[in-house]
């Protein structure tokens, strides 16, 4: 995937520079404004790492609101030390698809980045999931793996969609929590790896491979063998 | 006197253009004047309604008794003729009940038949018309007010009275109510001067204060007269509003101090933990391993900072835009879900009991992440296979969320600092936390205009979280009044 990160921090830059082309994305840097909004517009991108507070005149949100202007709808993530309520408020109500705050683990950020650009592609009125022998009917709402029937409490029925849009990616806790309860905190139980190996023990359990997959350090990856 | 200000005590000395300016520019002075104005000119519209009024009854009556007189006249000489009309005559001029009358009676060729004045008035021309003018009677001037009758055969009768008498009384009446009205203008001046010192007392004693506290006295408050007035209650107020500011300053205070205390230890423990990896670690491995420790030891210290933000956010009442009339009670078997599966984990029973509805006025979130914080501490301090009681419902005017273990508990003499930020019982020294759980949870009710409340579960803890009912009804209408 090609990513522009409008940062003007050196040392985060580098950071997430390196990080992203690490995992295999081509990345493009503006350390302003002026230049990010420059490169965003002028050339195509899967992706933009925006921070809200930039040199050069132009800052993160007035960057999104221009380029929005312009009919441009390359998905954005806010990397922002603006960590108030109204302060993601603003960045989602700017264009913003993603708030992450500063200071961050990398790994979230990978996860979140590479979730947009899912987003962006598959948007379409899917109606059936499926991610090796695993099916899931949006429409009845039912679940099989292979020839056998998965039954799922609505919450676990949620949950398992998640992670099956968002399959072969990493998904963090916090986007678990966000994505499947709609909530904005963090508690400090683990409740999100409570429910997680619960579904595993209805999807993975019974069976001879696992597609239920722990990420050290980040999070849950959703994944047939052979992918 | 009290009420001498600067200006009214000199009186004299000339005011220039800028002291003027200023004394006008007084909001004392302006509501003094504005009051002897309205006292001065309904004064002066009360004096002269009693003028008119009394001067018209006493007109009017003269008239209708010399219209009845005439009257009488008229119908005598109907029925006796000028003889039986001339003997009335002279009745009245000799009978002393009517002093003030004044007859007389012209033959057409205009001499004077009978009467008591000396000439026909001058000016007096038109019959049937009242006239007040000067007369001479009995070589003596005087004003009557007259009207005059046609009699058959061209004769005139001219009837009147004597309003001299009442011109005295119009010249007493008018020297009274102008004394009076004077009176009433010094009065009003006074009133004015006084309500100007009061104002200016009460104005000097709130600017004196919020003078003291701007240069950084916040202990100084506004004097309450204990009167109850409209003064008393901006006193009361202010003195409020100087409370929450003071709690608000406190609470930084403290948290300044908190954060020295309590956020140098993890921030001396990763310090540690790296120094002695850059020292003494010999393989990647051990290099490794202290990096990581000390990456989660900096999350946990961000996390705090971000509890901690999240608190004054909340206690800045900057959230209060977000809230809403909602119904608690889905909000509240979420969370039971997203909890349940927890304690089961850790084999400890959740009994919970939601009822339907809990209409409140909330920001949804931070509901959801106070309750969040007490579910997280009932857990955290909870031994397996006992029971956590997770209850909401309506209690009078107030929503009551309750969640209850069978924990340690807070021993009584920790309860009161139990909330503050930091704040570690000794029993929970073991457990992970950042003793800034009940601080939010605190600051969320307290947004609602809600408590918290922690009582003894005997044994165990008993957090309750109480915020008012939201009616509907009532506060749409209170709505619509404001519109």
């Amino acid at each position: 995937m090609r990513i522009l990160v409008v940062e003007d921090d050196r040392d985060v830059a580098g950071f997430v520079l390196k990080g992203l082309r690490e995992a295999g994305h081509t990345v493009e840097h503006a350390d302003n404004g002026r230049d990010g909004l420059f490169l965003a517009a002028s050339e195509n991108f899967d992706a933009i790492i925006l921070d809200r507070m930039l040199p050069g005149g132009i800052d993160g949100l007035r960057l999104l609101e221009t380029l929005r202007g312009q009919d441009n709808a390359t998905p954005v993530l806010f990397l922002s030390a603006l960590g108030q309520v109204d302060d993601r408020v603003k960045g989602l109500k700017a264009g913003g698809d993603d708030y992450l705050t500063k200071p961050f683990a990398f790994a979230e950020l990978l996860a979140r980045v590479e979730a947009l650009t899912r987003r962006g592609k598959s948007d379409g009125p899917a109606t059936r999931l499926q991610v090796g022998d695993l099916e899931m009917d949006l429409l009845s709402r039912s679940v099989r793996r292979g020839t056998q029937k998965i039954d799922l409490q609505p919450r676990e029925f949620r949950l398992l969609e998640y992670l099956m849009r968002h399959a072969g990616q990493v998904v963090t806790r916090t986007m678990l929590l966000e994505g499947v309860w709609d909530y904005h905190f963090d508690p400090q139980t683990n409740v999100i790896d409570v429910h997680v190996s619960r579904l595993r023990q209805k999807v993975d359990k019974p069976f001879e491979t696992s597609l239920l997959h722990t990420v050290r350090n980040a999070g849950y990856m959703l994944r047939a063998e052979d992918a | 006197m009290a009420w001498h200000g600067p200006a009214s005590a000199s009186g004299a000395p000339p005011v220039g253009d800028r002291g003027r300016g200023a004394l006008f520019r007084s909001a004392g002075v302006r509501f003094a004047l504005v009051y002897a104005g309205v006292f001065g000119v309904s004064a002066f519209v009360l004096a002269v309604a009693l003028w008119y009024s009394t001067l018209g009854l006493l007109q009017h009556q003269v008239q209708n008794a010399i219209h009845s007189d005439s009257q009488t006249l008229l119908e005598q000489e109907a029925l006796g003729g000028l003889p039986l009309l001339e003997t009335d005559i002279h009745n009245r001029l000799t009978n002393e009940s009517e002093p003030d009358g004044i007859y007389l009676l012209l033959s057409a060729t205009g001499q004077i038949l009978i009467g008591n004045l000396d000439h026909w008035p001058a000016g007096l021309t038109q019959d049937n018309v009242w006239y007040e003018l000067p007369v001479t009677r009995q070589g003596v001037a005087s004003v009557a007010l007259l009207q005059v009758q046609a009699l058959p055969g061209g004769m005139r009768l001219l009837v009147g009275r004597d309003v001299r008498a009442r011109l005295e009384l119009r010249n007493v009446l008018r020297a009274g109510l102008i004394w009076a009205l004077s009176l009433m203008m010094a009065l009003g001046i006074l009133g004015a001067l006084f309500i100007r010192s009061v104002f200016r007392r009460t104005i000097r004693n709130i600017s004196a204060t919020t003078g003291a506290i701007a240069r950084g006295d916040i202990s100084r408050r506004v004097p309450v007269s204990g009167v109850g007035d409209e003064f008393d209650e901006l006193a009361m107020s202010i003195n409020e509003m100087l409370d929450r500011i003071a709690r608000l300053m406190d609470g930084v205070r403290h948290v300044s101090n908190a954060i020295a205390h309590d956020l140098r230890t993890p921030v001396t423990r990763a310090r540690s933990r790296l120094e002695d990896a850059a020292l003494h670690a010999s393989t990647k491995e051990e290099m490794q391993a202290a990096i990581d420790r000390a990456t989660q030891d900096l999350d946990g210290i961000v996390s705090v900072f971000e509890a901690l933000l999240r608190i004054s956010e909340i206690e800045a009442g900057s959230r209060r835009a977000a809230f809403a009339p909602i119904n608690l009670a889905p909000v509240l078997l979420d969370l039971d879900e997203l909890y349940r599966a927890v304690a089961e984990d850790k084999q400890i029973v959740l009994h919970t009991e939601i009822t339907e509805p809990l209409p409140v006025l909330a920001d949804r979130d931070l509901i959801q992440q106070a309750v969040v914080n007490l579910l997280d501490n009932a857990l955290k301090f909870s031994e397996s296979l006992t029971v956590i009681n997770f209850s909401a419902r309506i209690t009078g005017n107030v929503v009551q969320i309750t969640v209850a273990d069978r924990g340690p508990g807070i021993a009584e003499t920790d309860k009161v600092r139990a909330t503050q930020r930091f704040f570690r019982a000794e029993s929970a020294r073991n457990t992970a936390g950042s003793g800034l759980g009940l601080a939010l949870v605190v600051a969320v009710a307290q947004l609602h205009n809600g408590t918290l409340y922690l009582q003894d579960n005997h044994p165990g803890l008993r957090a309750i979280i109480s915020i008012p009912v939201y009616k509907e009804d009532r506060q749409s209408k209170e709505q619509e009044r404001t519109a």
